[in-house]
């Protein structure tokens, strides 16, 4: 019965066309069917060629030779990856008048009796848009609501991988660093013209250090085509990218003038609102009708207008606050609350991984900025209690204000803020918080309200809420979230307000639309859907990843999944693997996370179909086994489920263990693809160990 | 703890030292006696016959002998041994050296890490800590609204619908608009709109990503293509905003050590960007040539004899507080000169300036290459979003790794990134729009400037965002403060509104939390002002009826009771 996919890397392949197709009972919508049994695919005829379709969409001329793209061939015969070969669209009509040339009686009826047609060319090809964007629900049991239940929040625990794999990311380090030096020392010698930029020209400084650039010259620049590659398109379900190549070692980039089109796994897309139809798209069509298409004025002039005043109200509704201010970008809008809320003698706490721009408010601010180490709450009471108790430097008087600020999920790390230990910290020393939600709000939470919710902490606990509508909204911009009062003072005294533009009429309109959507005040059902399914999605990728026996970051329930490469050549290597899958991955190394955990970063997204997670988990595997990126010790979890009940003591068990510095001696999980596709619906839904 | 741990290493460190010190008080005295001792192996049997041969007593003898035993035992010993004799090579000197190297390495091994951080905290006690920490309430978070602010708040104008020559209010009136920057009402021209509406269809509304992952889409490519190919620049690169534009770009180029001369009224970003770079700042007087020359002269100076840092002029196109335009064939030569580089802030005067909205460049006849870096806004006369640096190719490609509101924000959604391609192009296809805004700047002018006994224009008469202070005479006669004047000009904006026409005063530059008030005194801030923005999409007859009722409200006000002469 795997039947019926719309998917458009496949065109269409008679030879596994089938005709049985509604067999479930819940089948409310027909095209979103998507239900596909790996064990089912096992007993598939084997003269089905694998991956006998072109990899590309039909409606594209292939430019490339196709074996290129192909995924290697060594994959075992049993389990061939679910998507890449569902055969699509080109389904026969069942009727019941019969085919025979007789005349029959039901001709007579006006409404012949088709059971099912398959939709008409142009139909199949909006269908295939939308699915592109938005990936139909595969099952009911595809959904996952999280919450956070407990009182102390656990830190995950970090896994580390054998020591083999840290000396020789050092002993990489250490080639790439000397065989630039090398190349620069020859370079400046005999090709002075490329070095030309490094040093003074006619009585000008050069506008590059030679140290500071050595990185990007000598490191960065072998890497350069995993980075920035052009897309077109709706950033949705799948993304289309553009192909390019170079001929001058990554230098620059020459687009081909084909697209492919890969699973998205990169933008944070997380309720699947980058969407080029459906409600969002009509009301910002509606909205360019009637507003146009800027406001061309600052919020602080004339730029407010009545879908401001809408969108702020909604906002501050939806994150539980007494008013909200919006600006036309997220970066900003920390860059300069920061400034409005404190300075000289103020103190301001910030995590060590906070984001680059709470980092530029925290300086523009003039404030004493202090850092604590991510996440530990020791470590920050330490901080306030030495910091209250000493005073401001030099003059000793006590601090102004003091203001903590933390993101609610972590970019990079896939961390959530341990908000319980927060709150009670913050009742004792009586900081006033500040949680950054740009990656939490909409993305965590029964009802996609970010950490608070997921926490089931009143949101009258922290003083500011902020957030940007970039990733879950499917928007531009940002919010600043409080007391009415504090607002009302932030309207007048923000730089970002005064002078920076508006938001424009379509963005507010994305805004208002998956806001209300989330709500369930239009399309019920939808919103909860969107977010069932990425608790469902998030958890499912993360426990199929650590099954595999991957090294993960993060908490469970959140959907940004780090996976660790260490190696920097694995760094190019994991990105051109998973791009030959056909899947697209954001990867980073240092200066963006620390020197040795270089990672890919996952997005997960509610518009991802249990399916395209199980490619993702198939192309994990291979490339895993080809570059040897399976090197977890268990103790994050991806053990043999034990019986039921028993589960969660088996991770407080290891974590006492690991935390009187024993060693828990587990056997490290190394599944068979079949196994994690298996056992992966069932066990999502129970503590991921 | 730390001091426990100190006297520890210093213990052992004085053991060690003590032992070492009788050890070389052996040798010489062994050395002095039989310097050939040393010579032959220095096994124990060796040793001691040359030791028995001595004078020293048995007990010590046997002592020794046991000792080496003992040594031997260890593994390796030999090898010191070795060392020892080799190095030794009947020069007792050298003996003195290598142990004093030796002790050099183990004290300093051996010495406390100590940490680079000064810590000049008072000691205290954990309940003192306690009660310090109960004893301490912060301020609250944010102070009282003021007066000025709650009034600014409560008047703040809401738009319904869109924004066009006329506006309806929430209030339900229609009025005309002279306070938004759409200046050719490009944001409702209906084949805009179209195309707008036909790209949300193609892309969706935002791109969910940074450009560097997989938010550059090919929009963004063609629109930095257009963009430089008006302007006449080798590359651009395109920002999510055009009030963050330049915070971004001056610190990616800008580090501590370099030299940024600016212009005294230079706008609200560039001075949080020049912040955000710990350049050393130097400023000159407003658009005064001959003290930029007096400066650079004064820096080349003082840069002799010194390794050459990055220097840089920073300055604006069309002045964001003054509305004047930049002297910049002056500058460049200035720049020629003196060999610094050239920022130039094209927010207000691109689109705008000269014949087909290049900016200032084309509008004082420079060659852009000429300048560095320019950087500009699509936001305002161009009705889409976001801003642009355009330059070389190298220079745009570094920003693309290390401009921050670049790298660490999501892109322009694809919908204004092509409407300012659209835009661009327009302006290049029909330079007749800027004509016909110019006819409108200049019959609005004649209405307010001249003719006016209290206000003056100090916007260059090209610029559609003209800005009119209180002449001075008139705040010298009536003692305004700066806050009076702003009252004033808030008065005007209400009364021209209660007439009809919108327009809006120049805001002042909010000022950072917490400095005293002696130090805001030598902030710059800008003269107070009311804006009047000039669009084409009002035809001669409304912008001069417009101008009237400006004029008219200006005049209401300075005759009215409430501003008289303060006593």
């Amino acid at each position: 019965m795997p039947l019926r996919t719309l998917n458009p890397f496949v065109s269409s392949s008679p030879s596994s066309t089938t005709t049985e197709v509604l067999s479930e009972k819940e089948a409310i919508r027909i095209e979103s069917r998507e239900i596909r049994d790996p064990n089912k695919a096992k007993f598939r005829p084997r003269f089905t060629i694998p991956f006998s379709g072109s990899p590309k969409t039909a409606v594209r001329p292939s430019s490339e030779p196709t074996g290129r793209l192909e995924p290697p061939s060594q994959i075992p015969a049993s389990f061939r990856p679910p998507s890449p070969q569902i055969p699509t669209l080109s389904l026969p009509t069942i009727n019941l008048t019969t085919a025979t040339g007789e005349k029959s009686k039901m001709e007579e009826l006006s409404k012949p009796l088709t059971l099912f047609a398959p939709p008409s060319p142009a139909e199949a090809k909006r269908i295939a848009k939308a699915h592109a964007a938005f990936g139909p629900l595969g099952s009911k049991q595809h959904l996952y609501s999280s919450r956070f239940v407990g009182s102390e929040f656990p830190e995950p625990i970090a896994d580390e991988p054998p020591y083999f794999y840290l000396i020789t990311t050092y002993i990489s380090y250490l080639i790439l660093i000397i065989f630039g030096h090398v190349r620069d020392f020859f370079g400046k010698r005999f090709k002075q013209e490329s070095y030309k930029y490094l040093q003074e020209r006619d009585g000008y400084a050069p506008l590059n250090s030679d140290f500071d650039n050595f990185y990007i010259r000598r490191l960065q620049l072998r890497i350069n085509d995993c980075f920035r590659r052009p897309v077109t398109g709706v950033p949705g379900r799948f993304i289309t990218l553009l192909d390019r190549e170079s001929d001058d070692f990554n230098l620059s980039f020459k687009l081909k003038g084909t697209t492919t089109e890969t699973l998205n796994m990169s933008s944070y897309n997380y309720l699947g609102f980058a969407q080029s139809e459906g409600e969002c798209a009509d009301d910002a069509e509606k909205s360019i009708k009637k507003y146009g298409i800027s406001f061309c004025s600052p919020r602080g002039d004339i730029g407010t207008s009545d879908l401001h005043v809408q969108v702020e109200q909604q906002v501050a509704e939806f994150v539980g606050k007494e008013a909200a201010t919006i600006h036309s970008m997220g970066f900003v809008t920390n860059a300069t609350t920061f400034t409005a809320l404190v300075g000289k003698g103020c103190l301001m706490i910030s995590d060590q991984l906070n984001h680059s721009s709470i980092r530029y408010g925290a300086r523009l601010s003039g404030a004493v900025i202090d850092m604590f180490k991510h996440n530990d709450m020791a470590d920050l009471e330490r901080l306030l209690r030495e910091r209250i108790s000493q005073g401001q430097p030099r003059t000793h008087r006590p601090w102004r204000k003091i203001l903590v600020a933390v993101e609610g999920l972590y970019s990079m790390e896939g961390t959530m803020v341990n908000l319980p230990g927060l709150v009670a910290l913050k009742k004792k020393y009586k900081f006033a918080l500040y949680v950054d939600e740009a990656h939490s709000i909409g993305a965590l939470g029964p009802r996609g309200r970010g950490v608070c919710d997921y926490f089931g902490i009143s949101t009258s606990e922290i003083d500011i809420l902020m957030g940007t509508f970039t990733k879950s909204f499917g928007a531009n911009g940002g919010y600043v979230a409080g007391p009415k009062a504090f607002i009302d003072k932030v309207r007048v005294t923000n730089a970002g307000t005064i002078f920076g533009e508006t938001p424009t009429p379509a963005v507010l309109t994305q805004i208002s639309t998956s806001l209300r959507i989330i709500n369930g005040e239009i399309c019920p059902g939808q919103g909860e859907e969107r977010l069932q399914r990425l608790a469902f999605n998030s958890r499912y990728l993360r426990l199929g990843l650590k099954r595999l026996g991957f090294i993960v970051y993060g908490h469970d329930d959140s959907p940004i999944i780090p996976l660790l490469l260490y190696h920097p050549a694995k760094i190019p290597a994991f990105s051109h693997e998973m791009l030959k899958r056909k899947i697209a991955v954001v990867v980073v190394g240092y200066p963006a996370t620390p020197l040795i955990s270089s990672r890919a970063r996952f997005c997960v997204s509610a518009a991802h179909t249990k399916d395209d997670l199980d490619r993702m988990l198939s192309a994990c595997d291979q490339a895993g086994d080809i570059l040897q990126l399976k090197f977890s010790s268990g103790i994050a979890g991806g053990q043999e489920p034990l019986h039921d009940g028993l589960t969660n003591e088996g991770v407080n068990e290891v974590r006492s263990c690991l935390e009187a510095g024993g060693d828990p001696g587990m056997e490290p999980p190394r599944w068979k693809l079949e196994d994690v596709l298996k056992r992966g619906v069932q066990d999502v839904k129970k503590p991921l160990c | 703890m730390a001091t426990d741990e100190r006297e520890h290493f210093s213990h052992t460190s004085n053991e060690f030292s003590g032992i070492l010190d009788n050890a070389t008080a052996i040798v010489p005295a062994q050395t002095n006696n039989y310097s050939t001792m040393a010579d032959s192996a220095l096994n124990s049997t060796s040793y001691l016959a040359a030791a028995q041969s001595s004078e020293l007593p048995s007990t010590a003898l046997h002592y020794l002998d046991v000792a080496f035993s003992y040594i031997q035992m260890i593994p390796g010993s030999a090898i010191i041994i070795r060392y020892i004799k080799t190095s030794h090579q009947n020069d007792p000197v050298r003996t003195v050296i290598e142990l004093f190297l030796f002790i050099f390495a183990v004290r300093y091994l051996l010495a406390p890490t100590y940490s680079t951080k000064k810590t000049k905290n008072v000691p205290l006690s954990q309940e003192e800590i306690e009660d310090l920490v109960e004893d301490w309430t912060p301020e609250p978070l944010v102070s009282d609204v003021t007066d000025f602010e709650r009034i600014e708040n409560e008047r703040r104008p809401v738009i319904v619908g869109p924004v066009g020559p006329k506006v309806k209010l929430q209030s339900g009136r229609t009025v005309t608009n002279l306070a938004s920057y759409n200046h050719y009402n490009f944001a409702n021209n209906p084949d805009l709109t179209q195309k707008a509406i036909n790209t949300v269809r193609t892309y969706g509304v935002g791109p969910c990503s940074p450009p560097g992952f997989y938010g550059t889409q090919d929009v963004h490519m063609r629109s930095e293509a257009d963009i430089a190919s008006h302007i006449g620049m080798p590359a651009v690169i395109i920002y999510a905003q055009s009030f963050s534009t330049i915070s971004s770009v001056i610190p990616a180029f800008m580090k501590r050590g370099d030299i940024i001369v600016a212009d005294k009224a230079v706008n609200y970003p560039i001075r949080k960007g020049m912040q955000l770079s710990r350049s050393q700042v130097r400023w000159y007087e407003h658009n005064d040539m001959e003290d930029l020359e007096r400066v650079l002269q004064k820096l080349v100076k003082e840069g002799q004899g010194k390794p050459l840092t990055r220097r840089f002029i920073v300055t604006e196109g069309l002045f964001e507080t003054t509305g004047d335009a930049v002297d910049l064939p002056r500058i460049v030569e200035l720049k020629m000169k003196y060999k610094f580089r050239i920022l130039l802030d094209e927010t207000w005067s691109y689109g705008v300036l000269g014949r087909t909205g290049r900016g200032v460049t084309e509008h004082q006849n420079v060659d852009p290459t000429n300048v560095d870096m320019i950087i500009g806004g699509l936001a305002g006369a161009l009705a889409s979003g976001g801003g642009f640096c355009a330059s070389t190719e190298e220079i745009v490609e570094h920003q693309r790794l290390s401009a921050a509101s670049y790298t660490f924000s999501a892109a322009l959604p694809a919908f204004l990134a092509t409407t300012a391609s659209e835009t661009v192009n327009l302006l290049q296809e029909q330079p007749t729009i800027i004509q016909s805004l110019r006819e409108n700047i200049r019959t609005m002018l004649t209405q307010l400037d001249p003719r006016s006994d209290w206000v003056r224009c100090t916007s260059c008469a090209d610029n559609p965002v003209m800005l009119l202070v209180l002449k001075d005479t008139v705040v010298q006669e009536r003692g305004f403060s700066v806050a009076d004047q702003e009252g004033v000009f808030q008065d005007c904006v209400d009364e021209a509104l209660a007439n009809g026409v919108l327009i809006t005063r120049l805001k002042a530059m909010p000022s950072p939390l917490g400095v005293s008030p002696r130090e805001l005194e030598k902030e710059w801030q800008p003269r107070p002002a009311l804006k009047v923005c000039v669009t084409n999409a009002l035809s001669k007859k409304e912008t001069e009826k417009a101008g009237i009722v400006i004029r008219h409200a200006i005049t209401t006000i300075m005759r009215g009771k409430k501003w008289q002469r303060q006593s």
